[in-house]
C-alpha cells in the first residue's frame, strides 16, 4: 500500500508541475499579446522526422549531463559545475582525438576515455578543495566554471585553427567519425552512434547506486552523513570518488555530438548542456528513469519550438521560462508532497499499531 | 565564577578600531607599490584616471550583485540566482528607461529584480525548497525571461530588435570643475605616488555617472541598515540562529522574505548599471556571468560590505583592465609578485607561520619569474581573475571566513524550542 | 534590583492556570487534559520523563506551539497565544535548554533581539544590561561575542535577555543537564533571589534531587499528561519516581554473573584533545572480558560520548591502543571495526543510527554494507536483507506495518529495538551501548534490557554508557565513572547505591570545578 502511494506521490508532483507551467507559459504569452493557443499548437504537434531524429540525439546529451550532476545529488553534493567540466573533457577530447595518435576505432575509444579522465579531473579540484579545505563544492564549481570557459577560450585562441571567422581543433580523421544511424531520408540526419552511451550510464547508474555497496554508501551518506559515518563510510573518500565519477560522465556529455557531427571543438560546440541537465536532474528527482522523461521533454520543447519563429509571432525562448518553471514548480511540488506524505505515513503506521494492539503499551514487560 | 568550557579565545579576537592604522599603512603600501610598479615598467595604463573610471564602472555591476548576496546571504538564505535576478534587471532597466527615462528605469530595474527575489523566496522560504535547487531554476526562468521579453516587446520599438534595444538615456553625469581638470593634469605627468594619488581624484570627480554615485551610497546605506538598525539586527539574526529570533518574537519568515527580495532589487539594478551605464543599451546576455562574479566578491569580502567593497573593485579594476591594455596586465605581475612577497614577509614577522611565509614567498617568485620571462600575459587570464582569487581565499583563507552560521539551511517555522 | 511591583507574592494570585490543554502531531498525542496552577512567587518544578510531553507543553506556554484544546489562564486573564511575542507581552520569558543565542552576534545583540522597543539597540540598552548584570552578578560584557562565552554564562546571557524584557513568570527548561555541581548552586542561587523579588518560575527537569531542593510545588508529567501534584518535604524521591514513570518503577533484575576471564575489549592510555588542545579523554585505560557489562557512569558531557566514538573509529585518538580480542585495531577504520564485530547502539539515533526516510529494510544494510546477509562486498543482497530484516522485526517486536515503512514513520522505542536487533546481528563480539533505552516506552525499554543481558550470557561483552544509575546497577557487572574525560573510579554494582555513584560523578562536593588544571580524584 504505502509503494502505491509512493509511486503516486511521485508522479504527482511532476504532473502538478508541467500543468503549472503550462498554465505560467500561457499567461506570459497571452500577456505579451500573443495567442496561447497559436503556441500549444506548434508544439503540441506531432514532431516532423527531422525533428525527431534531433530529439533523440538531445536528450541522450542532456540525459549523460543530467545523470553527471545527479550522481553528486544523490550524496548531497551540489555539482554545479557539470557545464565546465564537459567543456574541459570536451576540448581534451578533440585535440587527442583529432591528433589521431592511433587509428580508427581505438581513437574513438581513446576520445572517450581522455573525456573522461579530464572531467573527472577538473571535477575532482573541487571535490580536494572541499575534503581537504572545506570549500563548498558549490562555490567552487561554478569559480570552476568560468575558469573553464576562459581557459579553453585561450586555448583555442592560442593553438586553435582558424576557419573562418571562428578557431576550431583539428579535424578528426574520417576513420574515427562515427556516422549514426538514419532512421528516415538522409535530408532527416541520423541518431548519432554514441547516443548508446546515454543508455550504458543509465543502467550503469541504475546498478551502481541500487544494487552495489558502494551505491548504498553514497545515497546513505547523502541521507544522513553522519549515520553513514557511524556505519563505516568514509565520506571524504566518497566526496572525491563521487565528484570525479560525476566529472566523468560529464566529459560524455557532448561525445555523440562531437563523433557524429562536429568532427573538432569550434564554433559547433553546444553550451549550456550542462545546466539543463542540472534542471533535468532535478526534475527526475535524480532517478534515471525520472531522468529520461526530463531529458525527453526538455529536448522536445527546444526541438519543437524551433518552428515557433516560423509559424507565429512568439520568441522561442518562451520555452526557457515553461522549462524554468517546470523545475522550479516540480521542486515545490515534491517538497509539498514529501512532508505530506510523511504525515499521512506516521498516522498510518499509528492506526494499524492501534488497530493491532487495543490495550495500553505496557502489555510488554519484563 | 569559572565554568566548565572556558573557551580559550581564539587569536582573531582582534575587534574594534585597533586596526585602523595597521589598514592606513597597508593602503598607503599599496599606493607606493602601484606606483613604483607603473614607473619601473612604465605601464601607465595601469592607473590612468581613464583606467580608473572605467574599474569604477565595471565594478558598479559587481558591487550590486555582491550586495544582493550580503543581503539575502545575512538572512540565511543563499541566493545563486543573483544571475539571473541581474538578468531579468537588464530588461527592466531598458523597458522602463526607454518609456519614461533612467531614473525610472532604475526602478524598473530594481523591481525586475525584486520579482526575481521574490520567486526565489517563494520557493526557499515558504516552501523550504533547496536554496541552490531554487537558485539554479531561477537563472534558468531568468535568462529565458528576459529573452523572451525582449523579442516581445523590444523587436519593434527605435533602436530594439529581438536582442537589443540600444540609444538609451544614462542617468547623467557629474563632473566637479576645478578639482577634475587639476586632477587629470597631475595624473598626466606621471610623478611618483603624487600622479597616482591625482588619478584616483581624478577618476571620482570626472563624468562620473550618478548611478555609480547610487550604487556606491547603497553600500553604505546596507551597512547602516543591516547593523545599526534594530531592522538590521533583526534580519541578521535570522541568518545566523533562526530558532533563537523565532523565540525572541522575530517573524522569521517576513524577514527572510524581506531580504531575499532586496536582495534581487540589489542585483537587478547591478543589471540595470549594465544596460544603462556601463554599456549603451540592453543586450541579451548581457550580465556574462557578473552575477556569479557578485557571489565570488561576496565571498571574497567575508559577508562584509567593506570586504565586498574591496572585493568588487578588485574583480571590476581586472575586469576593466582586460579590456584595456595587455601591457597593464604585464605589469600587474609584478605588483602581485610585491604584494605576496610583502605578504610572506609580513608572515614571517607577524605571526611567525613560517611555512605559510615560505609558500607566499615562493608564489611571489613564481609571479616575478614570469614577470621577467614574458612580455604579454593573455587576455584570457585577466578573465579569470576573479574566479582564481575567490577559489584561493576559500582554499587558503577559509578559517578567517565567517559566514552566517544558519546560512542555506531551510527554516521552518515553529521549529524553535 | 528593581522588584516587579506588580507580581508581588499574594497566595490567592495564580500566575498561570493550564486547564485540560491537550496538542497532538501527525501520529503523536503529544499533550491531553493537562492541568497545572502555578502560584505566583513561587519556584513550580514541572517533572517528567523524556517523551512525557513537558517540552511541548513549554512551547505552548511560550506561545511556539498552539494548543488543539484547553485554556490558558495568565494572570487571571484567559490568553491564547497565537507566537513568543504574545507570551512575551503577557510577561513570560523562557530559558531554552538548548541556548538560542546567536554566536555571531554580541552579548548585547543577544538581549536587545526582539526587544528593541525598550531601550534601543545603543548605549541605553548597553547601560540597561550593564546594571542587570551587576545586580545579579552575572559579570557579563555587553559587547563580547557570544560565542566566546562558556556554558555557564551563556545561560546566563538568556536568563539576562528574560529581565531585560521585564518578564514576571520565567520557564526554565531543563537549565541544570549542561551545568556542572557548582553551576547549579549559582543558578539556584539567582533562582532564590528572582522569586524574592516576586518573580514566578517554571522549573523543567527529571533530576528529582533538584527538584526537592528548589521547588516550592511540585507537577509530575506522565504520557503527555498531568499525574499528580507534590510538595517538597511530604514526598519522597522514590515515590515521585513511580510518579513519574507509572505504577512500578522497572528496574533491569540481576541474573547470575557470566563473566569469563577472557579479555575482549583491552583500552590503554586513550587519549583525545579537540582543535584547541584541550583533553576530552586522557589516560583511559578499561578492559571487558567476554559475558561482561561494563558500565560507564558519569554527567553527561564528560567524555561518553567521545570514548565510544573513539573506540568506533570515528575520532582518532591522539594516543592510546585499543584491543579487541587481542588484536590491535588502532589504526582500524570504522568499517573494519565493524567487520570485526564490534556493534554500535548510538546514543542519538536520529543522526547515527538510521536513515530515517529509507524503509526498514536499507536501515538493516547500515552498517552491514560489506557483510553478510545484506550484502556480499560488493553486492547489496537485497532478498538477503529483506528476510533478516522480517527477522529482526518478529524477534525484537518491532512494531510496524512492514518492512518497506519508512523508519522515521516509527516510534523512538521501536526504532531502537530495531537498532539493537541489526546491531546484534552478525555475531558481534563487543558491543557499545550508549543511552540504549533514553526516550523509549517502558514496554521497549524491558526488551532491551532482555536483548542486552541475552547477549551477555552468550559471551558477549557490553560497554554499557546510562544516564540512568538504576539501569547501569541492574545491568553492569562491573562500574567505571567518568569525570572530565578520566575514569575516577570503579565500583561494584553489587554494593553500590545511586548516591555512591552520584557523588563519584561530580567528583566529591567540595571541589572546584574549574576542568582544565584539576588533577585530583574523587
Amino acid at each position: 500500500m504505502t509503494a502505491v502511494r509512493r509511486v503516486l506521490g511521485a508522479l504527482v508532483a511532476p504532473l502538478v508541475a508541467v500543468v503549472a507551467a503550462m498554465a505560467i507559459t500561457s499567461i506570459v504569452i497571452m500577456a505579451s499579446g500573443s495567442s496561447p493557443g497559436d503556441f500549444w499548437e506548434v508544439i503540441l504537434e506531432p514532431p516532423a522526422d527531422r525533428t525527431m531524429v534531433n530529439i533523440v540525439n538531445q536528450t541522450s546529451m542532456i540525459f549523460l549531463s543530467a545523470l553527471a550532476a545527479a550522481i553528486g545529488f544523490r550524496m548531497n553534493l551540489f555539482n554545479i559545475g557539470v557545464e565546465g567540466q564537459y567543456q574541459v573533457a570536451s576540448y581534451a577530447a578533440a585535440v587527442t582525438v583529432g591528433a589521431a595518435f592511433v587509428p580508427g576505432l581505438l581513437n574513438v575509444v581513446l576520445g572517450l576515455v581522455v573525456a573522461m579522465v579530464a572531467g573527472a579531473a577538473w571535477a575532482g579540484i573541487a571535490g580536494l578543495l572541499k575534503v581537504t579545505r572545506g570549500v563548498s563544492e558549490v562555490i567552487s564549481t561554478i569559480m570552476l566554471n568560468a575558469i573553464a570557459v576562459t581557459l579553453v577560450g585561450y586555448l583555442l585562441n592560442t593553438y586553435g585553427i582558424r576557419a573562418g571567422n571562428s578557431l576550431r581543433t583539428t579535424e578528426i580523421p574520417e576513420s574515427s567519425q562515427l556516422a549514426g544511424f538514419t532512421p528516415f531520408l538522409d535530408r532527416d540526419g541520423s541518431i548519432w552512434t554514441l547516443s548508446i552511451l546515454a543508455v550504458v550510464a543509465g543502467i550503469g547508474f541504475s546498478f551502481l547506486l541500487n544494487r552495489t555497496s558502494f551505491g548504498f554508501d553514497l545515497r546513505a551518506t547523502g541521507a544522513s552523513e553522519t549515520a553513514a559515518v557511524a556505519s563505516g563510510v568514509k565520506v571524504n573518500r566518497m566526496v572525491i570518488i563521487s565528484m570525479m565519477m560525476s566529472g566523468a560522465i560529464a566529459g560524455l556529455i557532448w561525445m555523440p555530438a562531437f563523433f557524429g557531427a562536429a568532427h573538432t571543438y569550434g564554433s559547433t560546440f553546444q553550451f549550456q548542456l550542462g545546466f539543463t541537465g542540472i534542471a533535468v536532474a532535478l526534475l527526475g528527482r535524480n532517478r534515471p528513469l525520472g531522468i529520461v522523461f526530463g531529458a525527453l521533454l526538455f529536448a522536445f520543447l527546444n526541438e519543437q519550438s524551433n518552428r515557433l519563429t516560423l509559424l507565429t509571432d512568439i520568441s522561442q525562448n518562451v520555452v526557457q521560462i515553461t522549462q524554468g518553471v517546470i523545475v522550479l514548480a516540480v521542486v515545490v511540488a515534491y517538497e509539498v508532497v514529501r512532508r505530506r506524505q510523511q504525515a499521512a505515513e506516521q498516522n498510518a503506521v499509528k492506526r494499524q499499531l492501534d488497530a493491532a494492539k487495543p490495550s495500553d503499551d505496557k502489555a510488554v514487560t519484563a | 565564577m569559572s565554568t566548565l568550557t572556558a573557551t580559550p579565545a581564539p587569536p582573531t579576537s582582534q575587534r574594534a578600531g585597533q586596526n585602523y592604522w595597521m589598514w592606513l599603512l597597508v593602503g598607503l603600501g599599496v599606493l607606493v607599490a602601484v606606483s613604483a610598479v607603473r614607473v619601473i615598467t612604465g605601464a601607465h595604463e595601469i592607473d590612468t584616471p581613464g583606467s580608473l573610471r572605467a574599474a569604477l564602472i565595471a565594478t558598479c555591476p559587481i558591487l550590486m550583485a555582491a550586495l544582493g548576496g550580503l543581503w539575502s546571504e545575512r538572512a540565511g538564505v543563499v541566493n545563486i540566482g543573483l544571475e539571473g535576478q541581474m538578468i531579468l534587471g537588464t530588461w527592466g532597466a531598458a523597458y522602463f528607461t526607454y518609456y519614461y527615462g533612467p531614473w525610472v528605469g532604475i526602478l524598473g530595474a530594481a523591481l525586475l529584480g525584486a520579482i526575481g527575489g521574490a520567486l526565489h523566496a517563494l520557493a526557499t522560504v515558504t516552501f523550504g525548497v533547496d536554496h541552490i535547487v531554487s537558485g539554479v531554476a531561477i537563472n534558468i526562468i531568468g535568462l529565458g525571461a528576459s529573452k523572451f521579453l525582449a523579442e516581445a516587446y523590444f523587436a519593434n520599438l527605435q533602436g530594439g530588435g529581438v536582442r537589443q534595444l540600444t540609444g538609451l538615456d544614462s542617468p547623467p553625469s557629474v563632473t566637479i570643475p576645478g578639482l577634475s581638470d587639476g586632477a587629470v593634469a597631475l595624473a598626466d605627468q606621471r610623478w611618483f605616488v603624487i600622479s597616482d594619488v591625482a588619478s584616483v581624484v581624478a577618476a571620482f570627480t570626472t563624468r562620473v555617472n550618478l548611478m555609480t554615485v547610487l550604487c556606491f551610497a547603497l553600500v553604505g546605506v546596507s551597512a547602516y541598515v543591516l547593523w545599526k538598525t534594530s531592522f538590521g539586527l533583526r534580519l541578521r539574526s535570522c541568518g545566523e540562529n533562526p530558532q533563537a529570533a523565532e523565540s525572541l518574537g522575530v517573524n522569521v519568515l517576513l524577514y527572510k522574505w524581506v531580504a531575499v527580495t532586496t536582495s534581487g532589487a540589489m542585483a537587478g539594478i547591478g543589471g540595470g548599471f549594465l544596460a544603462l551605464v556601463a554599456s549603451s543599451g540592453f543586450v541579451t546576455g548581457q550580465t556574462n556571468g557578473r552575477g556569479y562574479i557578485g557571489l565570488a566578491a561576496m565571498i571574497f569580502g567575508n559577508w562584509r560590505p567593506s570586504g565586498i567593497l574591496t572585493g568588487s573593485l578588485m574583480f571590476g579594476y581586472t575586469d576593466s583592465l582586460r579590456l584595456r591594455s595587455t601591457g597593464a596586465i604585464h605589469a600587474l605581475l609584478l605588483l602581485v609578485a610585491i604584494g605576496l612577497i610583502a605578504f610572506a614577509v609580513w608572515k614571517l614577522v607577524k605571526t611567525r607561520q613560517t611555512v605559510q611565509a615560505i609558500v607566499f614567498a615562493v608564489a611571489g617568485g613564481l609571479f616575478l619569474l614570469w614577470f621577467l620571462a614574458t612580455d604579454a600575459v593573455p587576455r584570457e587570464f585577466a578573465g579569470m581573475t576573479p574566479y582564481l582569487a575567490t577559489l584561493l581565499v576559500l582554499a587558503f583563507a577559509s578559517q578567517r571566513l565567517r559566514m552566517p552560521k544558519a546560512d542555506g539551511q531551510v527554516y521552518r517555522k515553529g521549529s524553535a524550542g | 534590583m528593581n522588584a516587579s511591583p506588580t507580581a508581588s507574592p499574594t497566595a490567592a494570585t495564580d500566575a498561570i492556570q493550564v486547564r485540560g490543554v491537550g496538542k497532538r502531531f501527525p501520529g503523536v498525542i503529544a499533550n491531553h487534559d493537562v492541568d497545572i496552577t502555578i502560584r505566583s512567587g513561587t519556584v513550580h518544578a514541572l517533572i517528567g520523563e523524556n517523551g512525557a510531553g513537558k517540552s511541548t507543553l513549554m512551547k505552548i506556554l511560550y506561545g511556539v506551539q498552539k494548543p488543539d484544546d484547553g485554556t490558558l489562564v495568565v494572570g487571571g486573564e484567559e490568553v491564547s497565544f497565537g507566537s513568543p511575542t504574545d507570551a512575551i507581552a503577557h510577561g513570560i520569558g523562557m530559558v531554552f535548554q538548548h541556548f538560542m543565542l546567536a554566536d555571531n552576534l554580541t552579548v548585547l545583540e543577544n538581549v536587545v533581539l526582539g526587544a528593541e522597543k525598550i531601550h534601543g539597540i545603543g548605549d541605553a540598552a548597553r547601560r540597561r544590561i550593564v546594571e542587570i548584570s551587576t545586580a545579579y552578578g552575572f559579570d557579563l560584557d555587553p559587547d563580547e561575542l557570544v560565542e566566546d562565552l562558556g556554558v555557564g554564562e551563556r545561560q546566563r546571557v538568556e536568563i539576562l535577555k528574560v529581565l531585560y524584557r521585564g518578564a514576571k513568570i520565567i520557564i526554565l527548561d531543563e537549565p541544570t543537564a549542561v551545568l556542572v555541581p557548582q553551576e547549579v548552586d549559582a543558578l539556584f542561587g539567582n533562582l532564590r533571589e528572582l522569586k524574592a523579588e516576586g518573580h514566578t518560575i517554571l522549573f523543567i527537569s527529571h533530576k528529582l534531587d533538584e527538584v526537592l531542593a528548589i521547588a516550592d510545588d511540585i507537577t509530575v508529567m506522565r504520557r503527555g499528561t498531568t499525574v499528580g501534584e507534590a510538595h517538597p518535604g511530604e514526598v519522597t524521591k522514590r515515590e515521585l519516581a513511580e510518579l513519574m514513570v507509572g505504577s512500578e518503577l522497572p528496574t533491569p533484575e540481576k541474573t547470575a554473573s557470566t563473566v569469563t576471564d577472557e579479555v575482549q575489549l583491552e583500552i590503554e592510555g586513550l587519549t583525545l584533545t579537540d582543535a584547541f588542545g584541550r583533553d576530552l579523554l586522557s589516560g583511559i585505560d578499561l578492559t571487558i572480558h567476554k559475558g561482561e557489562v561494563l558500565g560507564i557512569a558519569g554527567v553527561e558531557g564528560n567524555g561518553q560520548a567521545e570514548l565510544v566514538e573513539t573506540v568506533m573509529g570515528m575520532r582518532k585518538p591522539t594516543a592510546g591502543v585499543i584491543r579487541v580480542g587481542g588484536e590491535d585495531i588502532s589504526d582500524w577504520d570504522t568499517r573494519e571495526r565493524r567487520e570485526a564485530g564490534i556493534g554500535y547502539i548510538p546514543e542519538d539515533r536520529h543522526r547515527h543510527g538510521l536513515l530515517l526516510d529509507a524503509p526498514l529494510w536499507e536501515n538493516r544494510i547500515l552498517g552491514f554494507q560489506s557483510r553478510e546477509p545484506a550484502s556480499n562486498g560488493f553486492l547489496i543482497n537485497r532478498s538477503g536483507a529483506r528476510e533478516d530484516t522480517q527477522r529482526i522485526v518478529e524477534e525484537y517486536d518491532v512494531r510496524t506495518p512492514g518492512i518497506d515503512t519508512n523508519s522515521r514513520a516509527l516510534s523512538g522505542g521501536n526504532q531502537q529495538k530495531l537498532i539493537v536487533g541489526r546491531e546484534m546481528s552478525g555475531n558481534p563480539v563487543l558491543v557499545l551501548a550508549a543511552h540504549p533505552t533514553r526516550g523509549v516506552d517502558v514496554g521497549a525499554q524491558a526488551a532491551i534490557w532482555g536483548h542486552i543481558k541475552k547477549a551477555r550470557e552468550e559471551g558477549l561483552a557490553v560497554l554499557l554508557i546510562s544516564a540512568d544509575l538504576d539501569e547501569l546497577i541492574g545491568l553492569s557487572d562491573r562500574i567505571e565513572v567518568i569525570l572530565r574525560g578520566r575514569l575516577v573510579g570503579e565500583f561494584d554494582p553489587q554494593t553500590v547505591t545511586p548516591q555512591d555513584l552520584g557523588s563519584a560523578m561530580t567528583g566529591g562536593a567540595d571541589e572546584p570545578a574549574d576542568d582544565q588544571t584539576q588533577e585530583d580524584r574523587a
